[in-house]
């Protein structure tokens, strides 16, 4: 493909394999070797794809999930490190362009970030890569010094020979191993050999390795794309969900200076102005009539009470244990609900991207979270064919899932807006206020929980969900809805970790045209607070201790009881009375087969308001790669988790949000953020996600000290009103 | 109309709407895209320069009012943005990074104004700054971690 650019990040790229830099040149078969150690199936891994190596001997790995903070640059770098034996010094990372065929998320097919599954999916590939690159290097040496290759070692970047004493730094034998026929079997480390994987301590993890960037203001995000005679776009869109353009008046926003052009796209009309003052004062000026016929006019205040009264009568069965009628009856019978708002990814860098487009092909920077499929939404938009069209993928500030969406939206407005204009170069940027009021919400949800205790024991569950499915109708409903359940509603509550008797989980689905999309952690945001509250509820009822009554309840859950144990070693817990106006509370999720224990430490601000001064925090991840991204993982999980569940929410009033900004869509501030203490669970399993998994235990923990200070545990988030 | 910025030590001239946000200015006229837009309104401290060393939110003032010395990320120097700045690196605070470059503007004005800063200086003078990936406890350490390698150096020298 001719560029359109004259100057490509990509082809900056290339200059990092100009001058015979490039080690590997062709695609490698993974052979038995690997396959005989139990690998999951593979296709063949492409070293070259993702691992460039300069004369200087800097390694850069390119990364096929985008980074937004929960850190797969530094991630997959130690990965291709470790089996390189590279010093961490040399090792850099960029983000991998959009390309299916070489950097599929091998668990979902298509080039996608999500379910916190980039470390789980890359941990055999990358190392494999990174096994090859070894292997070709060291080949290239023993040629060069005429010596075996098995008596060639390397260490920290350094390739020796000891009985010759000759060595050499990688960049010395690039060009050579080009030339070699690369091999067809690897064999990685045993883990007691690693160095890199799992190095801790005090000055001692692995520094991230976009830190740098990211302190001094060269770290390039989607929003700092700058073109010679680029446009920026913004796009006034229905304040009203569902409502439609039906008349638009461009005169007076034609008349801003700046402004170059007003069109109608899908999505609403656009404002392409000279940089963002003019796209911005141009839209203000637009007079624009909608038709609001079919759109959503409840508040969230209705929609709370009908989801509540619907869940009051059992849904879709989505899962079941025993018999349920039977436990209930004569048993002492608790009773809960627990309504969840609408909330906002809100990720610090709203929505932007940037496209090139000559009228038969596009270059596009932006946060891609999932490449395949945002080609997929581009090239219908602009009337061509997905091969048509380059990603490439920039840092960006932040997603919560809010960059990846089961319809590209994102990507299809972009593809839009420069069909619209012409050829050209644009920027669109969706504002503050456009992200906020824009929809794609954690959907608003309900559960109605029934539980029976007799004897001492909890012998019996119900809960009924009634919420909104952003799988039903979606192209990825395939994927999400299993015996007519979206599977995203119900998940962490279908298939509760606890053995109890008798269980029975059933979902209703309102449609609605607010459109909604999975948000950090997805299901377990809410179904983690349903069941980790009202297991807690019952087991106090029960008369039991909340650790020691799940621990009975998780007999064939031992990583659960792993954290269990160590959260409550680590916290020093003991289940009293309130101590100096504090109390705690505990809570365990699995989710993305990563398994999270959270004690929160409590008290009440003078308006009641939960203060939350600690928390201690266990995580079983299998083979922990990079302690300290665990660690921040865990501890800005349980900051995005609280700020949610003590203040944020997207109240609609007649279908329209009534918030606008940070002001109204109260965030998480440094005077709230508590104490965090990780431990993290040793393992020898496969490692699992961390992005996710540290957000769904904090609420539930945080209402359940509240219930051991006395008061009821929250029924209404977020916990604090605030509107 | 043409305005004449000092911007970084360095004098720029830019022909621009006077009401212009500054931050737009530092951003499409001028390309110092260290300084991020996060909300518009003030409210989320994404922007954060300085303005004759005080901290300002540049998406809240009209270019036309920025008279003074303004100094961006790419121009933060001294002793105070060095060690704010090997803090940040040291202990790894930064996630997305997109809010970083306010919250270092912030906490390199709050070391100027104050050697020993307590966490209650830290909360009042960092609560404007927002991280939607909650890097509080690292931002709240690496504070005090420059301080404490700021005073080491006064006391050496």
């Amino acid at each position: 493909m001719n560029a359109i650019l004259p100057t490509t990040r990509f082809s900056r790229r290339d200059a990092l394999v100009t001058g015979g830099a490039l080690v590997i040149g062709m695609t490698l078969p993974v052979g038995g070797a690997l396959r005989a150690q139990g690998a999951p199936q593979m296709p063949p891994v492409s070293p070259n794809a993702f691992i460039r190596i300069a004369p200087d001997s800097t390694v850069t790995v390119l990364i096929k999930h985008i980074e937004f903070g929960q850190g797969p640059n530094t991630g997959l770098a130690t990965l291709v490190a470790e089996e390189l034996d590279a010093d961490w010094a040399q090792m850099r990372a960029i983000s991998a362009p959009g390309d299916d065929k070489l950097y599929a998320n091998l668990s979902m097919g298509t080039q996608l970030t999500g379910g916190s599954s980039a470390m789980a999916n890359s941990y055999t590939q990358m190392r494999t890569a990174g096994a090859m690159a070894r292997n070709m290097l060291v080949a290239a040496a023993a040629r060069k010094w005429g010596v075996p290759a098995a008596e060639v070692t390397v260490t920290k970047g350094v390739i020796a020979h000891a009985a010759s004493g000759k060595s050499g730094r990688f960049g010395d034998f690039a060009a050579d191993a080009a030339t070699l026929t690369p091999p067809t079997t690897v064999r990685l480390k045993e883990a007691k050999a690693f160095t890199l994987i799992g190095r801790d301590g005090v000055g001692g993890h692995l520094r991230r390795v976009d830190t740098v960037a990211k302190t001094n203001g060269t770290a390039q995000f989607g929003i700092d794309v700058y073109e010679p005679d680029m446009l920026t776009v913004l796009v006034t869109r229905t304040p009203r969900f569902g409502g439609k353009l039906k008349s638009f008046d461009a005169a007076a926003a034609l008349k801003v200076k700046g402004v170059v052009a007003v069109k109608q796209v899908p999505t609403g009309v656009a404002v392409y102005g000279k940089g963002m003052w003019a796209a911005m004062q141009g839209r203000n000026a637009l007079t624009v009539e909608w038709d609001d016929s079919a759109a959503e006019t409840r508040s969230t205040a209705e929609m709370t009470a009908q989801y509540l009264e619907k869940a009051k009568s059992p849904g879709t069965l989505a899962g079941k244990k025993g018999d349920v009628d039977a436990a209930f009856a004569g048993a002492k019978l608790i009773e809960a609900t627990y309504a969840f708002p609408y909330l906002a990814h809100a990720p610090m860098e709203p929505l932007t991207g940037f496209i090139a487009w000559d009228g038969k092909k596009a270059e596009t920077r932006f946060g891609s979270q999932g490449p395949g499929m945002d080609k997929a939404a581009l090239a219908p938009a602009l009337g061509i064919s997905p091969d048509a069209i380059a990603i490439d993928v920039m840092l960006a500030g932040g997603s919560f899932g809010r960059r990846g969406q089961a319809d590209s939206h994102f990507a299809a407005e972009l593809g839009a807006v420069a069909k619209a204009f012409g050829p050209g170069k644009f920027k669109l940027i969706w504002t503050r206020e456009d992200d906020i009021q824009g929809g794609y919400y954690r959907p608003l949800t309900v559960h109605a929980m029934r539980g029976a205790v007799k004897d001492g024991k909890v012998v019996g569950w119900s809960n009924t969900i009634c919420g909104q499915s952003f799988a039903f109708g979606s192209p990825l409903a395939d994927m999400m809805v299993q015996n007519g359940v979206d599977a995203a509603m119900v998940e962490g509550a279908s298939n509760l970790p606890y053995a109890l008797p008798a269980a029975r989980c059933d979902v209703h689905v309102d449609p609605s045209p607010v459109s909604t999309l999975w948000w950090r952690s997805v299901g377990h945001t809410h179904t983690g607070y349903a069941v980790e509250c009202f297991i807690d509820q019952l087991l106090v009822a029960a008369g039991q201790d909340p650790i020691e009554g799940r621990i009975a309840l998780l007999g064939d859950k031992p990583r659960m009881v792993g954290v269990l144990k160590a959260v409550a070693k680590l916290a020093n817990w003991s289940f009293t009375k309130p101590l100096k106006g504090r109390a705690r509370g505990v809570a365990v999720v699995e989710s993305f087969s990563s398994y999270v224990a959270q004690i929160a430490e409590v008290s009440l601000n003078e308006d009641g308001s939960p203060r939350v001064h600690k928390v201690w925090c266990a995580v079983d991840c299998g083979v922990a790669v990079n302690p300290d991204v665990i660690r921040a993982q865990m501890e800005g999980g349980i900051g995005f988790g609280l700020g949610h569940a003590l203040y944020a929410e997207i109240p609609l009033k007649k279908g329209a949000p009534t918030v606008t900004n940070f002001d109204g869509y109260r965030s998480l501030r440094i005077t709230e953020m508590p104490q965090v203490e990780v431990m993290i669970v040793s393992s020898t399993e496969a490692p699992t996600g961390v992005g996710e998994p540290g957000v769904p235990p904090i609420a539930p923990a945080v209402a359940n000290a509240l219930a051991a200070l006395g008061k009821a545990r929250p029924a209404t988030l977020p916990m604090v009103a605030t509107a | 109309m043409a305005i004449t910025l000092n911007v970084n030590g360095t004098s720029r001239q830019v022909d621009v709407d006077p009401e212009t946000p500054l931050l737009w200015v530092l951003r499409d006229d001028l390309r110092l895209t260290g300084t991020k837009y996060g909300c518009g309104v003030a409210q989320c401290g994404a922007c954060t320069v300085h303005l004759d060393g005080a901290p300002t939110r540049s998406c809240s003032i009209p270019v036309s009012a920025a008279t003074g010395a303004i100094t961006t990320i790419e121009g933060a120097d001294g002793p105070e943005a060095k060690a704010v700045q090997n803090a940040w690196v040291a202990l790894d605070v930064p996630q997305c990074g997109y809010c970083q470059s306010g919250q270092i503007m912030s906490a390199v004005s709050l070391l100027k104004d104050n050697k020993t800063p307590t966490d209650d200086d830290i909360d009042a003078a960092m609560n404007g700054n927002l991280c939607r990936c909650a890097t509080y406890m690292r931002i709240r350490a690496a504070i005090h971690q420059a301080a404490k390698s700021l005073s080491t150096k006064e006391m050496a020298a």
